[in-house]
């Protein structure tokens, strides 16, 4: 793998996760369950679309073959997706959106801060900006969480279960392979385990406040990154994909 | 189950360094914090502000239009407080 | 109060308007204007609503980033722009959860334009152009409205605006440009969406019981029909640049009156949809009961812990 090759990956990586997510955010819109909120989840959307728009275009040049960032957003396969299972994950209630935001604007944020040395300057530039949102998010979310965590007996209750449905997914944000081993070496990418354990102590101090707990049993999934998905993730390219796959080739 | 609706809280936004926060407009939400983010979400989309203070509309006390004759109408006879009142000799500079 | 004392307010009151003094949420008005405009301004707010909903169809289908963040910066000014609204509501004494209710029960109505479905692309592009065309007609006059609140809140959602009708009417110019194919999408979709936009200007002025007294009060100035015949002069030759046709065979330039004369509404199809029976009435309603009533916890939740936190704090 050359690191053009393993920059690109990892780029896409990188996009697809918050594209992915800011859909799913997008799904929201006209329907939150509080006016105000709904205003406000799709600021989050507004965000991660952003993001993802400046990694794909990032992506796309350095990959050079000719594709842009819509090419790369709205036309692939889907084994070609190389979001985590997290944020593909449908959004249930209210409460189960917020715990998905929650996990990953934790994660987010401890990822961004490194990147923001990263020795790639279009890296370290993308992550700089984007931080200013995501601590945005992350006091948005983890608000949320103790609001329905230490809110009212139904909201806890809805709440740990999607704590404890969605916790499954956690150990995927760390995942790395030898994508993110040459860049690391090169400097580019940060060693997502060096944050590991700031990350658990992050969201348990929230979770403790919130009255709630991560289950004890430590099943966990992955293959987002290899592009094996959840079942959800080819009703969401459905939709993403319907113009541009039913009238191909056209500007819009 | 209490049916109880959020209250309503009162957003004064400082558009830029050097102004004085203004009145936006209301909001509900749960508490302070709600408030605010809620306010900046509302309120601040276009980049209208730099600070926002909430207060709930219920703290607000106001003067009731019916007396607005007795508080506000004494001072309109008082010109001496507006330096135009003052007649200075042409040619005078710097005053 | 004396009978005397109403009307010598009522004087003073109409005198202020006449004078185009701005009525304040304090200040002494008929319960006549007040509820006049509580219908109003609700009536209002649940249009800009609803009015996610059309396009919130599309959202996820968006055909590219830019047009899928312009797309949801576009709804969420509109859910902004119902909250300006329902807090101007709110300063005439009535509650916001309250008229949500008469919404859902059917009691209060929107603009019947929601009532139609959003079925292509082309539709992002007709609703930005046409609706918001139609809606920005209609509401900067009402930023010189005689309430103070609703004119300051009008004076917010006109500024936001402007943009909307900019990013319709460029999907729809972007598709007539485009291949035979787009271009059928843009003219199929104004046929569908061109009758509905004129409508949007409610009955003609001899069926409107509102229009005398709402003018008298400076609530409205000017009325549906004189609306109606500006968004058709400005919008037909913007079609016609775009190469599009306005699916209106009686629509013809009176060199005479200097506007266009077009051809007659169809008021049975608009009665029918502001009754309930439109095509999406049904949709449109439930999604939003739907979004109320799932929001029931949350709403208990943080009240919840809202009053828990002041509590530990009273303690400590």
């Amino acid at each position: 793998m050359t690191k053009q090759e393993a920059l690109f990956e990892y780029l896409l990586r990188r996009a697809d996760d918050t594209l992915i997510l800011g859909h799913r955010l997008s799904e929201w819109c006209g329907h939150g369950p509080i006016l105000e909120e709904d205003i406000a989840l799709t600021n989050l959307a507004l965000d991660l679309v952003g993001q993802a728009t400046e990694l794909y275009q990032y992506a796309a040049k350095v990959e050079d073959k000719g594709r842009d960032e819509d090419d790369l957003a709205f036309l692939r396969l889907e084994r070609e997706y190389k979001n985590v299972l997290l944020v593909e994950q449908t959004n249930g209630d209210f409460g189960k959106t917020i715990v998905r935001q929650f996990l990953f604007d934790h994660f987010q944020i401890l990822l961004y801060e490194r990147l923001m040395e990263s020795k790639d300057e279009q890296i370290a530039a993308i992550a700089a900006k984007s931080i200013k949102e995501v601590k945005y998010h992350l006091k948005h979310s983890s608000e949320w969480v103790i609001r329905l965590g230490d809110g009212t007996e139904e909201s806890h209750n809805r709440v740990q279960e999607s704590v404890t449905d969605l916790s499954r997914f956690i150990d995927e944000l760390f995942y790395q392979d030898e994508v993110d081993e040459l860049l690391i070496k090169e400097g580019v990418a940060c060693d997502t385990s060096e944050f590991r354990s700031t990350y658990d102590a992050n969201i348990k101090a929230v979770l403790d406040e919130a009255t709630l707990s991560l289950p004890k049993e430590k099943w966990q999934l992955d293959g987002g990154r290899k592009g094996i998905h959840s079942e959800h993730l080819g009703y969401l390219l459905a939709e993403l994909q319907y113009v541009q796959r039913t009238h191909p080739g056209m500007e819009w | 189950m209490s049916k109880k609706e959020w209250p309503l809280w009162e957003v004064f936004i400082r558009s830029k360094q050097g102004l004085s926060h203004k009145h936006a407009g209301s909001l509900r939400a749960a508490d302070a914090e709600m408030a605010i983010e809620n306010a900046r979400d509302v309120y601040t989309r276009r980049s209208e502000g730099i600070s926002i203070w909430v207060v709930e509309s219920e703290h607000v006390s106001a003067s009731s239009p019916s007396e607005a004759g007795p508080l506000f109408e004494p001072a309109n006879s008082k010109a001496y407080r507006h330096p135009t009142f003052y007649e200075v000799p042409d040619g005078i500079k710097h005053m | 109060m004396e009978k005397q004392d109403i009307s010598k307010l009522e004087r003073q009151f109409q005198e202020k308007i006449d004078n185009e003094i701005k009525i304040e949420p304090k200040d002494w008005m008929p319960d006549a204007y007040r509820e006049t405009l509580i219908r109003q301004i609700s009536q209002h707010a649940h249009s800009e609503i609803v009015g996610q909903l059309p396009e919130g169809n599309w959202v996820t289908r968006a055909p590219n980033l830019r047009r899928k963040a312009v797309l949801l910066a576009k709804i969420q000014d509109e859910a902004g722009h119902g909250l300006y609204l329902y807090s101007a509501v709110e300063t005439l004494g009535a509650d916001r959860e309250e008229t949500i209710d008469d919404l859902h029960s059917g009691k209060a109505k929107y603009s019947s334009i929601f009532n139609y479905p959003s079925l292509t692309w082309a539709d992002m592009g007709m609703i930005g152009w046409l609706v918001d065309g139609a809606a920005i007609m209609n509401q900067v006059p009402l930023c010189r409205c005689s309430y103070g609140p609703y004119a300051r809140a009008m004076v917010r959602v006109c500024k936001e605006e402007s943009f909307h009708q900019r990013q319709g009417f460029e999907i729809v110019t972007k598709l007539a440009q485009g291949t035979p194919e787009q271009k059928e999408m843009a003219q199929e979709s104004l046929n569908r969406w061109w009758w509905p936009a004129l409508m949007m200007f409610g009955p003609s002025d001899k069926d409107s019981k509102h229009t005398a007294q709402s003018m008298a009060w400076k609530i409205k100035r000017h009325t549906n029909d004189e609306l109606r015949q500006m968004f058709v002069d400005v919008t037909v030759p913007q079609a016609e640049l775009i190469g599009l046709k306005v699916p209106d065979n009686d629509l013809k330039f009176n060199e005479e009156t200097g506007h266009y004369d077009f051809g007659e509404i169809n008021w049975d199809e608009f009665w029918q949809v502001v009754k309930g029976y439109g095509p999406c009435n049904k949709e449109r309603v439930e999604a939003r009961k739907k979004a109320k009533e799932e929001g029931m916890w949350i709403r208990e939740a943080a009240n919840a812990y809202a009053e828990k936190r002041a509590n530990r704090k009273k303690a400590s």
